[in-house]
């Protein structure tokens, strides 16, 4: 039997929701178990990192000067270097921070800024190395983590599509949220993934996802000022998990993000 | 008084009183039928399977305009409702579905086809535009060399109640696409509401043996000329009441002409790519076909869910997707509707439900693009 594939799961700027997406996977995670060497896991493993890994998931942002040397590292040391989550994909969260006043946030959060070393902005992994596959959201799906790791296990392609939420959306038979109840919703614009989930919920989607593929950004912004949502609200609608990602950060500023 | 079952003859028409659809309902139900109805929830008339016939939407109207659909409670009518969201093709063509199971075990790969399904649906209160878009997928999934099977086991075992319109919602067209408001065949039985409150009752046409089959259920009574002049009446008061239309007449023509017409630059700068409009649309049968394999790599299978024209990937070629644009998907989702269509099928692939117009997040209105790119350049 030939040795199993070396898994390394690694921790950038982020939460660790993503990584525990996959001990969430609690019905599969003996088969993702037997199938992977799980190498290098530092939430769920004693092992330290060393070596060469066949599969690295990579959570988080760059948000320090070690991390984006880190970053190489992995990325010399693994053959499928997948990105896990927002912080990953485009920043997350945290790169609210960016175009604004680092040094001013840390002043108002920290007793002592000076022992923090950070970088002015939070980056996506892509933007310091090669990435193979990404995975969106915050945090991802379990399904869809499964779902890579089987493709990469068997060698075909993810089933990852990056289309609208609203396919998800009408194929789960949930009634839209927007067109039924006039409430702001950013799925016509996010990738899909997550199943349609707060729309089920009667909920509009916050668009953990990410920009879909050519999503227009403009047309969505102009509906959503027609149904009452001020420049500002629309501009804090882009500016959440995915704030970094070109398409929703260009939205924004073109409702006056300030 | 006559015995109506022996007379209840295709054509014949008949009526009962307004709790008979509980009663139709309940007898379907009893026949292990599966009973899909108009159902009331999270904001809209939604077609669901239902256990009891007390889930039947009644009292319910609908104001539908361009990217927006609000539901009212209002009265007591069981049908004044005109459509929601869903197409019915979600239960002939559903949204997803395993075709092939594969297993590897140490004796080799062993391949099973999904057996055919074992539907036997009741459709309870399917309108004329959405009975003429089963028509219309009929035509489209069964019609050609290679029929597909699960959709002819679904279809076959389907029974059909339509329900005429007698109002018609602000996205209605359906009058200038000659599908409604009254269907004239395609069902096994056709109902039409007469008269309000406690006065309610149904006209009922006879459209099949099955249909004719289902009356001794039923408490019914010869129709009267004057129950078949109000329900003629009722049909043609909601074509009156609609504002939308498409001419049809040169469509095809005029759509095609219109391939390089800067109103598709202009639609695209609105248009979601989204995809909701072909996923409400009661015709749209495009799916994509996908193989999945779990972590073990013993099990595989073939999955088909339902795909947009307004995916890029769906135009995917060697090399890459040959609709990039917005304005070429859009261009295409519509041209096909409107035209090509009717090269492919022989008929146009647009009943007038008005759906994509409604469930549009932005509200585009198929009936203006369409006079638009028949406009000649400003």
């Amino acid at each position: 039997m030939p040795p199993r594939p070396r898994l390394g799961v690694f921790k950038f700027s982020s939460c660790d929701g993503c990584q525990l997406s996959l001990l969430d996977c609690e019905r599969e995670l003996l088969d993702v178990a037997g199938a992977l060497e799980i190498a290098y896991f530092a939430e769920a493993v004693s092992a330290e990192d060393t070596g060469h890994y066949d599969v690295a998931l990579v959570e988080g942002s760059v948000t320090t000067e070690a991390e984006a040397l880190h970053i190489h590292d992995i990325r010399a040391r693994s053959t499928t270097l997948v990105t896990i989550g927002a912080c990953a994909t485009s920043g997350g969260i945290q790169a609210l921070k960016n175009g604004g006043n680092a040094a001013g946030f840390l002043k108002m959060v920290y007793p002592t800024p000076a022992w923090l070393h950070t970088l002015e902005s939070a980056t996506a992994i892509s933007d310091h190395v090669k990435v193979d596959h990404e995975l969106r959201g915050c945090p991802i799906s379990k399904h869809q983590l499964l779902e890579l790791i089987a493709a990469l296990l068997a060698g075909r392609r993810p089933q990852t599509e990056p289309h609208a939420t609203c396919l998800e959306c009408k194929l789960a038979g949930q009634v839209c949220v927007m067109v039924a109840e006039g409430k702001p919703c950013l799925g016509p614009v996010t990738h899909a993934g997550c199943g349609a989930l707060c729309p089920g919920y009667a909920r509009g989607c916050y668009g953990c996802f990410g920009p879909k593929e050519t999503a227009n950004t403009a047309s969505l912004s102009a509906q959503l000022g027609a149904l009452g949502e001020s420049p500002a609200r629309i501009a804090r609608a882009f500016s959440t998990f995915n704030t970094n990602a070109p398409e929703f950060r260009a939205e924004a500023e073109a409702q006056g993000d300030d | 008084m006559p015995d109506v079952r022996q007379s209840g003859a295709m054509g014949e028409a008949f009526v009962m009183d307004g709790g008979g659809i509980e009663r139709l309902a309940a007898h379907l139900l009893a026949e292990g039928r599966s009973v899909v109805a108009p159902v009331a929830r999270d904001g809209a008339v939604v077609y669901d399977a239902i256990e009891d016939p007390a889930e039947i939407a009644r009292g319910v109207r609908i104001d539908s305009r361009p990217g927006h659909y609000r539901m009212e409670r209002d009265g007591t009518a069981w049908f004044d409702h005109v459509i929601g969201p869903t197409p019915w093709k979600r239960f002939l063509h559903p949204p997803r579905e395993t075709l092939y199971s594969m297993t590897r075990s140490d004796d080799g790969i062993e391949v099973e086809a999904t057996p055919l399904p074992q539907a036997s649906f009741a459709f309870l209160g399917v309108r004329p535009c959405d009975l003429a878009a089963i028509g219309v997928l009929d035509r489209v999934m069964t019609g050609g060399a290679h029929p597909d099977p699960r959709y002819a086991a679904r279809r076959n075992g389907t029974l059909i109640i339509a329900v005429n319109c007698r109002v018609s919602a602000e996205t209605c067209f359906c009058a200038s696409m000659g599908s409604g408001p009254r269907a004239d065949a395609g069902y096994d039985l056709a109902l039409s509401e007469l008269g309000t409150g406690a006065q309610t009752r149904f006209l009922i046409e006879v459209g099949s043996a099955a249909g004719s089959a289902l009356l001794e259920a039923l408490d019914v009574a010869p129709a009267t000329e004057a129950d078949l002049a109000e329900a003629r009446w009722n049909a043609a008061a909601a074509a009156d009441a609609q504002t939308r239309a498409i001419e049809t007449e040169g469509l095809a023509r005029d759509i095609r002409a219109a391939a390089e017409h800067p109103h598709w630059d202009e639609v695209a700068t609105r248009c979601l790519n989204c995809t909701n409009c072909t996923m409400v649309c009661p015709t749209c049968f495009c799916s994509t076909t996908v193989e999945v394999s779990d972590l073990t790599g013993a099990h595989a299978e073939r999955q088909q869910r339902w795909d947009s024209c307004f995916n890029v990937g769906f135009s995917h070629l060697h090399g890459g997707a040959v609709r990039q644009s917005g304005r070429a998907r859009y261009r295409q989702w519509l041209t096909h509707k409107l035209s090509t269509w009717e090269d492919q099928f022989g008929e146009l692939g647009c009943t007038g439900c008005g759906r994509c117009i409604a469930w549009c997040p932005v509200g585009i209105d198929i009936t203006e693009e369409a006079a638009s790119l028949r406009r000649t350049e400003p």
